[in-house]
């Protein structure tokens, strides 16, 4: 079976700036493939090309065998989109949104009406949806975005930061609805700069960094680039100077990498618990008091420090 | 397909507007009580019989051309049929009546200079043309209002010698072409056609305040009718002003973005968005046609002449949002830009006085805002007339927004509809 969606060296340019640099990956239908990136790495960007709203500079992308520079409303039929912003009317209720957002999709009459019913189960607001959107909660109105977005049953999902600035609570509702979603056949392209929605959800996880997609597959296939390593994270005081610390702690044996982060020191290594001992009593020496320390296991957020030096929320 | 889809928007939008409260209040309470405060102000509301608001407006006649036009405009100012609205005073020296307009005791002082009438009908004697002689009008500009039905008045009657002289003049060319008459006959020729011609005008009465519907009986000139069009007009840009400020207001909530990437095309969109400020201003303005039709019983004219105007008017004022979006690229940008424009095009267009009293260069001026059309159709419809009177603004104002519409097309196809 072809991929449902296929990019080819997608560039973007912004006058002078290139947002996106040439990236290439696949998505096979009923997969979640997650985009995982830092804030500016060219997530949303990539998300604005292959839904049709910016042309690419260069390079295309075949969306359900449609190409988005040759056959864009083709490409437009078979997709959803969810925006990172709430795009929605805060005046009207999130019924009329749903009337209007389902008439741009080309929904009308009694085939409209039963789909709002439908969506509206989904998202959980059948009793509030006669309420204006601006008297609904954070989360009540991310549910609304989303289901806008799930109107015309879109063959391919595009998902770009749908839990940026909500509670945990909402963010859990949202990632199993991402979840049931997938388990009832659609196909997802999540993006986010939360490493552990990438790992919860992701069949296939795309890193992106400064416009350029630097690892692909899936997170064994990820992790397995780091090696089999582990990473202490030593929490130190806010006015402490870590880059001392890091120079220090490069020069013991069985530290493969030190990195300094806000009031952190990241340190990879074969085995976490073997050179615990040796990195307290180095930072003892320094005068560098540590708060606590944390072992990670190889994840994507080891991923990302292993290949960019930086945290991915930097 | 595709004007589904402009309605659609075009019908969110005009519900989202009437579901904001500030908007309303600009949209429809403002022009409606100022409206009603005008009207106050000017005495509409006071029972007065001549039902025109305005009474007893003091005005100097000075008549030194002592002849038959002369002596007939004074008629006209002193007749019966003005006694309610004008209190005309006779003087005879011209300074005396102009410090006495400046010491705010006339609205207005007409002084009618000597020869007036032989400049206009040559004597049978006379061989070479006259020269022209002009009558003064001196206005108070305390009382622009009071001034400008005064100013009205005088025109009325100049535009009536005009023609008759022209009548004369026409006749007798033809008469000595064709061979009919002879030099030594020209004159008195001439007079008596003119005479014909001003009575076969007006059935031997002088001016009256009082004009007829096409069809129907007579109405007398409201000043509310002056004061609501003008009202009604200037809140039309700030309703265009607004809807274009959505469109911004849409790209940076998203929803302009969401719009572009469901199958509807930009063309869609940006049509939808232009249907609906279109909307907008036509609801607007026949919600305060018929409110101050019902509340005030004021008469804005011929209903059909009116529908088109308001067509007209709306669609102008749309083609200036639509620039105004196409230029600007911050809502609040439009919102300030927007009130400037509302309130130059209101100073322009007559909203708040009558732009016959400013210079010619501004009255030329004022002709590139929709007020300035709209107001003078508006006017010649309150005044009686049909849709004779509103072809020459419709045109202009529908050249306006053709125009505007291009050139916002030109520059949003350019720049891109939604934000990088």
């Amino acid at each position: 079976m072809p991929p449902i969606l296929e990019v080819r060296n997608l560039v973007k340019k912004y006058g002078d700036f290139t947002a996106v640099k040439g990236i290439s990956f696949d998505i096979k239908e009923g997969e979640i493939f997650s985009l995982l990136g830092p804030n500016g790495a060219g997530k949303t960007t990539t998300i604005s090309v292959l839904s049709t709203l910016f042309a690419p500079s260069s390079g295309d992308a075949v969306i359900c065998g449609h190409s988005v520079k040759d056959e864009p409303m083709a490409v437009k039929r078979c997709i959803g989109v969810v925006p990172q912003e709430l795009a929605l009317y805060e005046d009207l209720t999130a019924h009329e949104n749903l009337v209007f957002w389902g008439q741009m999709y080309g929904l009308t009459g009694r085939a409209l009406t039963s789909r709002i019913g439908e969506v509206l189960e989904q998202i959980g607001l059948q009793d509030k949806a006669k309420q204006r959107i601006k008297t609904y909660s954070g989360g009540m109105k991310r549910r609304v975005n989303i289901g806008v977005g799930l109107l015309h049953k879109p063959r391919l999902l595009f998902m770009d930061e749908p839990t940026v600035g909500i509670d945990p609570q909402s963010r859990r509702a949202i990632l199993d609805s991402v979840k049931e979603l997938n388990r009832q056949g659609m196909t997802v392209l999540y993006t986010t700069h939360y490493m552990e929605e990438a790992q919860e959800l992701s069949d296939r996880v795309g890193i992106i960094d400064h416009g350029e997609l630097i690892a692909l597959g899936t997170q064994s296939e990820l992790t397995r680039q780091v090696g089999q390593t582990d990473t202490l994270i030593l929490h130190i005081g806010e006015n402490e100077d870590p880059q001392p610390l890091v120079d220090a702690l490069k020069t013991l044996p069985g530290v493969l990498q030190a990195t300094p982060t806000d009031h952190e020191v990241s340190v990879v290594t074969a085995s976490a618990e073997e050179l615990l001992a040796p990195v307290v009593t180095r930072a003892d020496r320094l005068g560098v008091k540590i708060h606590s320390v944390d072992i990670r296991e190889p994840n994507l957020e080891a991923v990302f420090l292993h290949l960019t030096g930086r945290a991915l929320r930097d | 397909m595709t004007t589904r889809k402009l309605f659609q928007i075009a019908l969110k939008d005009l519900r989202l507007i009437f579901r904001d409260r500030s908007a309303l209040v600009l949209m429809l309470l403002a022009p409606f009580l100022l409206t009603l405060g005008m009207g106050a102000i000017t005495g509409r509301f006071s029972g007065s019989d001549t039902n025109s608001g305005v009474s007893d407006i003091p005005v100097a006649l000075v008549n030194q051309d002592g002849a038959q036009l002369g002596d007939a405009l004074v008629e006209m100012f002193t007749s019966a049929d003005l006694d309610a609205l004008l209190a005309p005073a006779l003087l005879t020296d011209p300074a005396a009546a102009r410090a006495a307009v400046d010491n705010d005791e006339y609205a207005a002082a007409i002084l009618i200079p000597a020869g007036f009438t032989a400049s206009i009908i040559p004597s049978p004697a006379q061989s070479a043309p006259p020269h022209p002689v002009q009558v003064e009008f001196y206005a108070n500009p305390t009382r622009p209002t009071s001034a400008g039905i005064l100013k009205a008045i005088l025109e009325a009657f100049l535009g009536r010698v005009e023609v008759s002289r022209i009548a004369g003049q026409v006749t007798v060319s033809r008469l000595l072409e064709d061979g009919i008459i002879s030099a030594d006959q020209a004159v008195q020729v001439g007079m008596s056609a003119a005479e014909e011609m001003a009575q076969s005008t007006d059935a031997g009465s002088t001016i009256r305040l009082v004009t007829t519907m096409e069809g129907g009986g007579a109405v007398a000139f409201d000043i509310l009718a002056y004061m609501a069009p003008g009202m009604a007009l200037m809140f039309l840009m700030f309703t265009v002003t607004y809807g274009a400020r959505s469109l911004l207001v849409e790209n940076r909530q998203g929803t302009l973005a969401r719009m572009l990437i469901s199958p509807t095309t930009s063309t869609q969109v940006l049509g939808g968005k232009v249907l609906g400020i279109f909307l907008t201003a036509i609801t607007q303005l026949l919600i305060l046609i018929g409110g101050t039709s019902l509340l005030f019983r004021l008469q804005w004219g011929n209903p059909l002449a009116v529908v088109v105007l308001v067509l007209a008017a709306a669609f102008a004022a749309t083609g200036w949002g639509m620039i105004i979006a196409a230029f600007l690229k911050t809502p609040g940008q439009i919102a300030s830009v927007g009130s400037a424009v509302m309130l130059i095009f209101g100073l322009l267009g007559g909203s708040f006085f009558d732009i016959t009293m400013l210079p010619k260069w501004v009255q030329t001026l004022s002709k590139v805002s929709p007020n300035a059309w709209g107001m003078e159709g508006f006017l010649d419809l309150a005044r009686g007339g049909g849709m004779a009177v509103v072809r020459t603004p419709v045109i202009a104002l529908l050249i306006m927004g053709a125009l505007l519409f291009i050139a916002a097309s030109f520059w949003l196809s350019r720049r891109g509809l939604a934000r990088q």
